[in-house]
């Protein structure tokens, strides 16, 4: 079994979803983050996505975008990643480890050989934001080649007719991007996510995330009585910018992860 | 070098020229970006759609625009017999305005009220707000910070025709950047907003889209040096940002063989320092702004910033067709560098008392190296895609002072 679906059994037989944080690798340096790596699951997070630094990241809004800059100023790469993700498992058998980005590193680096680095660095899954159904092709026999899950987003978008398209192929889970929009903007409605699960659950049984404008640990109860996960991620990189470079650099992301954490543990789905 | 029958017949029906083009955008633009393909279709195979778009290019462009027989040009360089295409003779000034009238047509058909565009030097910006004023549509042009510097004209103009221009500051804050942040936006309003790219890139249909628009520039010659010499022209030339001035130009010429194509890059400063825009010449394949194409980019896939004089090849990417061109090796694509553009830029100023763009004073300094080692008899044509008025400020400052009699 993967170390996803292992996860998501265990957490329904907890009774509980995941809460799914996003750091991205190198922010605002290596040692920094590599820091608030290891330490994120004993601060509550189920699943951890480890972003990959992009110098166009088009689907992000100005923190994420931040980031990216703040990682590549620090010498992250795609190469960087991944050594940071070894050396996270190295220590945490368990944790799922989901690399998220965009295509090109990976298209340099060549796909095939990229998801067999991936599987070795001990990385789960992966999604790539402007690597929709139609162009997978080219990566996804190795993925699975590689034992890694190619995570599909699905949109407000997506519609009845498209939504066989896109979860026809995935695995893991299916990640659902509750707005239009880029990352750390506007949130959806309680009632819009849930009559987007319901639409996604008669297309597919695999465990549903939602994210993008989840920031608080209200948000994070809400969607947590709906879904099988929250994402949070802007958030968190903004608590890692406001505390770089002082005292709390690490503390203080782990901190508001902790918070975010009983929005997922102080609810029974 | 494989030889094929046709070099007209791309894309495929997933949008690949080859290994390149393609749909690489995120899941909540797929649905849109199939839309655009399926009404594209529809007005496309639509005899109404082709008349009123053809009868706008005649009384509101001004087309068509004049082959122009350079003789003083032609006898400076001591060679072949060269044409200037006039594409800076249309309606605001360039050729842009071609493919924004075919667009905003689209845009009308779809139902769509908001059109956001990016801009490099502002052709493009000034286009895409001129034909939504004509329509009485929202208008709102991403622009480079560095760039709305540059071309301050511009975007004056723009907003005199009622668009709100939006500075982007990250990056380089040049054309890549612009391209970034209206994604951004198109895919935060899908629901009522249609994206206008300025080029032949981007996701299916548009490197197709905006190339059928575009075909009118070499059907016209086509047509224009049948009339005045009886033949076809021995040889064409026109700068590449993204590409689409050239590809209007090369496309319906593609299956002559006889014909030599060449397109010009920006090489900035030279090739060798590393500050150029040539994404053929100094770039690998890569997946930027929805296609695959030529990039430059470092051996991370990180995307590099480009550098070019003109701000409208300043794109660290070219259109996927033109990937396509040159690895077929239909097309020869070769650079030019700042000082060489400004020289060509002087020259054709002073000898046919004609402004060019710094853009397309690429493809003169280009063609000013091949003209003489031609017959009299070769027929060359040269796009002159755009009218240097917007540059004059940016040749002040490359010039200095004294050129200028102190106007400076």
């Amino acid at each position: 079994m993967s170390r996803l679906s292992a996860r998501f059994a265990r957490l329904r037989a907890e009774n509980r979803a995941a809460l799914v944080t996003y750091v991205m690798a190198c922010d605002p340096d290596r040692a920094t983050s590599q820091a608030i790596l290891d330490n994120l699951p004993a601060a509550g997070a189920d699943i951890i996505e480890l972003g990959m630094p992009f110098t166009d990241p088009m689907a992000d809004g100005p923190a994420i975008q931040l980031a990216a800059q703040r990682s590549l100023a620090a010498g992250g790469s795609l190469k960087v990643t991944l050594e940071m993700a070894a050396a996270f498992r190295a220590k945490d058998a368990d944790t799922p480890l989901v690399l998220m980005g965009y295509y090109n590193p990976v298209y340099a680096w060549g796909p095939e050989a990229f998801c067999r680095a991936a599987a070795a660095a001990g990385i789960d899954g992966l999604i790539l934001v402007d690597l929709p159904p139609e162009e997978v092709g080219e990566l996804l026999p190795h993925a699975r080649a590689s034992g890694i899950d190619f995570i599909f987003l699905t949109t407000p978008t997506s519609d009845e007719s498209r939504l066989p398209t896109v979860v026809g192929q995935a695995s893991g889970f299916v990640y659902y991007v509750s707005v239009t929009g880029i990352t750390g903007a506007r949130s959806a409605s309680r009632d819009a996510i849930a009559e987007a699960v319901a639409r996604l659950r008669r297309h597919t049984t695999l465990p549903l995330c939602v994210g993008f404008g989840i920031k608080t640990p209200e948000q994070v109860a809400e969607v947590a009585q709906l879904a099988d996960g929250a994402v949070v991620g802007s958030a968190i990189v903004q608590a890692i910018a406001a505390h770089a470079g002082t005292p709390q650099a690490v503390a203080a992301p782990l901190d508001l992860v902790r918070t975010l954490a009983a929005g997922v543990r102080g609810t029974r789905k | 070098m494989q030889q094929l029958n046709t070099y007209r017949a791309g894309p495929d029906e997933r949008g690949h020229f080859g290994i390149y083009g393609g749909r690489f955008v995120a899941e909540t633009l797929m649905p849109l970006i199939l839309e655009v393909e399926k009404a594209y279709a529809a007005a496309k195979a639509d005899p109404a759609f082709r008349d009123e778009f053809m009868a706008l290019l005649r009384d509101y462009v001004g087309r068509p625009n004049p082959t122009y027989h350079a003789r003083r040009l032609t006898e400076a360089w001591g060679g072949a017999k060269v044409f200037l295409k006039r594409e800076d003779l249309n309606h605001t000034g360039a050729h842009k305005i071609n493919n924004c009238i075919g667009q905003i047509l689209l845009a009308r058909r779809m139902g769509k009220r908001r059109i956001i565009a990016e801009t490099g030097a502002g052709q493009h910006g000034v286009a895409t707000a001129t034909v939504c004023a004509l329509f009485g549509m929202d208008c709102v042009i991403y622009m480079g910070q560095t760039d709305i510097v540059r071309q301050a004209p511009n975007v004056y103009r723009m907003k005199l025709l009622g668009a709100e221009v939006r500075p982007v500051t990250s990056g380089a804050a040049t054309l890549k950047d612009a391209m970034n942040d209206a994604l951004r936006d198109w895919v935060t309003n899908v629901d009522n907003t249609y994206y206008l790219i300025g080029t032949v890139a981007g996701p299916h249909p548009y490197p197709a889209m905006v190339r059928d628009f575009q075909s009118v520039i070499g059907q016209e010659v086509r047509e224009q040096m049948l009339a005045a010499e009886g033949r076809l022209p021995d040889s064409l030339v026109a700068c590449i940002g993204g590409g689409s001035n050239a590809m209007g130009l090369f496309h319906p010429f593609l299956d002559e063989p006889a014909i030599r194509i060449v397109g010009v890059e920006a090489a900035g400063y030279g090739l060798d320092t590393g500050k150029h825009a040539a994404s053929l010449t100094g770039g690998r394949p890569g997946v930027l702004h929805g296609n695959r194409t030529y990039l430059l980019q470092d051996a991370d896939g990180q995307i590099q910033e480009a550098h070019s004089i003109s701000a409208g090849l300043d794109y660290p990417g070219i259109g996927p067709e033109h990937s396509w061109l040159r690895d077929t090796g239909r097309v020869e694509y070769v650079s030019v560098t700042d000082d060489e553009a400004v020289a060509a830029f002087q020259q054709c100023t002073r000898l046919e008392g004609i402004i060019p763009a710094l853009e397309s004073s690429h493809a003169l300094a280009h063609a000013a190296k091949l003209a003489p080692t031609l017959p009299g008899d070769h027929l060359m044509v040269v796009n002159l895609s755009g009218r240097g008025d917007k540059d004059v400020a940016t040749i002040a400052r490359a010039l200095g002072d004294e050129h200028m009699g102190g106007l400076v």
